[in-house]
């Protein structure tokens, strides 16, 4: 990609507020077009890049590049972007005619166009009827679509949305990512989409950059973060991930071989390291067979059940290995298995080459992340 | 059917919890407010009926116009000072925002009447205020300002200056910062921002502030008294003077009933023109 068809470019960008330093080293380029996603827990400086972007913070380094143009010395009413904000921020003394109305008149668009302009991005977000009402008589579903129209209707290089569906229900919510994934095709300009939520992440983006702790950790495809996470964070933080910690002991033929911290010895796909250093090796639970009997290559983890969770189409189980480090395991309905009880002894086994290794080790002491860590982290997102 | 009677009998407690909440103050007004405003009504026809009001009309005119004015302008002034105080205090003071409010509110710890008095001191004819400006050769040496109209009304507006500025803070502090970006994002500028965002979010603490300045100002006649002269005699002068002596009570207390008809006839005018919904 020529920087040409970059809409933003961050070069070096760091933002410090007085001592703490909210944006370590940020280098990023996000294609015209694109639906680009930063994901990250909060706190880790999503929100603040974000924030650059628009121009409501400056880079205490680094440059914000928009459509090829340094932003140093842009205020944001000159950047050609445009936000949704969290709580949308609508006007409450204005019509919705008039909130989406805002930004047009700002640009001393023809009134006549104005009027032609708002219609039409009013039907396209499904409230033709609603022009004279005001924010306070919509809800929140609705006002979430008069704050996209606001915002699109100046077909900006760029639309920033800084967790714009963290206000509303689940179904809503689902409803509404489908929806921004339509509006996103239809209207056919960038996205930079800001969330914490890593499934909101996954289903929508064209791209995600994992930001943790004022750094970015990956910038993949949704497919890639998931199956070849860069950092053990990104392997812990999408997803639930089974990571356990070893050392590289051994490389064959595109797979390597890790002697485990909870004993025993296996093998995954080749890592980036060299023999003798601390890795990580990150067994998703949907991956990993379960197995009644030892495995006949002799390759897997042996430990007994500890518990049984029904979740519809797949079945938890979670298994404890000789030194207590917790698996978690899905069970698909139709592996036909004994029924799983707690208490029983169970072995797990996996392709070899699909296992993905990390270099580094987890930097907190839990290893899994199982589904409770994943509301956690929303919950946390929240605040 | 147990349950209907239970119901029967929860629902009258629960009506009559607001008027029990209620009833302390409505005592109070009906005692100190209804009743002697209805004995001053009285009073106001007495010995010459409605034929008072006619003579309000006939001997008052300029003194009430005086009055209104006087009023107005220091309102007005007091929007010109208040408003960019409350703004920088609301928007951009920010330790210093409760030191500030303090001090707003800190001449309220002195009487208003020795306020007022300090007043006659800056501004007689050898204070500091008339020297200072006699050197800069913005006042004539003969000339003074002590017992002239910016006196009167500079008194007004200072005493009242709080009053414009607390509502307005209030409803500055009130506003969502992020509207407030959400103007600069959508191609505002800060100018712009101010004039379509935050000052239609200000106005209803404007319009009380305004209430609060211009109804006192407009019934006040201590400034007038102290600062003024016999060319700035305001209405509440001609009230606080006459009311003793009972040949003139009738008079005084129809001027009153005008005085107060007057500000609610321009208060329903000025909530039509800001668009206020609070007095519809």
């Amino acid at each position: 990609m020529t920087a040409v068809d970059e809409v933003i470019r961050l070069e070096g960008v760091r933002k410090e507020f007085g001592s703490f330093v909210a944006v370590h080293h940020a280098d990023l380029g996000i294609q015209r077009g694109e639906f680009f996603s930063l994901l990250g827990p909060s706190g880790c400086g999503k929100t603040t890049l974000l924030r650059m972007i628009a121009g409501f913070e400056k880079p205490s380094d680094g440059r914000v590049l928009l459509d090829g143009a340094d932003q140093a010395d842009v205020p944001p009413y000159k950047r050609h972007v445009n936000t949704v904000f969290q709580q949308y921020a609508l006007f409450p003394h204005m019509s919705v005619f008039e909130n989406v109305a805002f930004g047009l008149r700002s640009t001393r668009v023809a009134s006549a166009d104005i009027k032609r302009r708002v219609d039409e991005m009013l039907e396209i977000v499904h409230l033709g009827g609603y022009s004279k009402r005001r924010p306070a008589q919509l809800s929140g579903g609705q006002q979430q679509r008069v704050a996209l129209a606001r915002a699109l209707v100046n077909l900006p290089s760029a639309l920033l949305l800084d967790e714009p569906l963290a206000a509303l229900d689940l179904k809503l919510r689902q409803a509404m990512q489908i929806e921004l994934k339509r509006l996103q095709r239809e209207v056919g300009i960038t996205f930079v989409f800001v969330t914490h939520d890593q499934e909101e992440a996954l289903t929508m983006s064209d791209r995600v950059a994992v930001m943790s702790n004022g750094r970015i950790e990956q910038i993949a495809t949704p497919g890639e973060v998931y199956q070849r996470p860069a950092t053990v964070f990104v392997a812990g933080f999408i997803g639930s991930a089974n990571l356990l910690p070893g050392t590289l002991v051994e490389r064959r033929a595109g797979t390597c071989v890790v002697d485990l911290q909870s004993g025993g010895r296996v093998t995954g796909a080749d890592v980036d390291a060299p023999l003798g250093s601390d890795v990580t090796i990150m067994l998703r639970p949907e991956q990993l067979t379960p197995l009644g009997h030892a495995p006949t290559s002799g390759h897997g983890l042996e430990g007994v059940i500890t518990d049984v969770i029904f979740q519809g189409a797949a079945t938890r189980v979670l298994f404890d290995l000789a030194d207590g480090t917790e698996i978690a395991v899905s069970v698909e309905a139709s592996d036909g298995l004994d029924p799983l009880r707690p208490g029983d002894p169970m072995w797990v086994s996996w392709e070899p080459g699909t296992a993905h290794v990390l270099s580094g080790r987890p930097t907190h002491a839990g290893s899994t992340t199982t589904d409770t860590d994943a509301v956690q982290a929303s919950l946390d997102g929240l605040g | 059917m147990a349950t209907e009677g239970k119901v029967g009998e929860v629902t009258p407690r629960r009506r009559s919890t607001p008027w029990l909440l209620a009833a302390p103050a409505l005592i109070w007004l009906v005692v100190f407010f209804v009743i002697p405003m209805v004995l001053l009504g009285r009073e106001s026809l007495r010995s010459g009926g409605i034929g008072n009001y006619g003579d309000v009309f006939t001997g008052y005119t300029a003194v009430f116009r005086r009055t209104f004015w006087y009023a107005l302008l220091a309102t007005v002034l007091c929007v010109l000072l208040g408003y960019p105080l409350a703004y920088y205090i609301a928007m951009r003071a920010r330790r210093a925002r409760n030191v500030l409010l303090a001090l707003v509110v800190l001449p309220f710890f002195t009487t208003y009447l020795i306020r007022t008095i300090s007043w006659v001191i800056l501004l007689s004819e050898n204070g500091p205020v008339p020297k200072v400006l006699r050197s800069l050769d913005l006042l004539g040496q003969s000339s003074s300002i002590i017992g002239t109209t910016p006196a009167v009304v500079g008194a007004l507006a200072y005493n009242f200056l709080p009053f414009m500025v607390l509502p307005i803070y209030v409803s500055l502090e009130k506003i969502d910062p992020k509207l407030l970006e959400a103007g600069p994002d959508l191609y505002a500028s800060g100018w712009r921002t101010f004039r379509k965002v935050t000052l239609p979010l200000s106005l209803p603490g404007l319009f009380a502030g305004s209430l609060l300045t211009f109804i006192p100002a407009a019934g006040d006649f201590v400034n007038s008294t102290f600062v003024g002269g016999t060319s700035t005699t305001m209405i509440g002068n001609v009230v606080a003077e006459n009311f003793d002596s009972p040949g003139l009570r009738p008079e005084m207390s129809a001027i009153s009933f005008v005085l107060m008809a007057v500000i609610l006839v321009g208060v329903l005018v000025y909530a039509r023109l800001l668009g206020t919904e609070e007095l519809g």
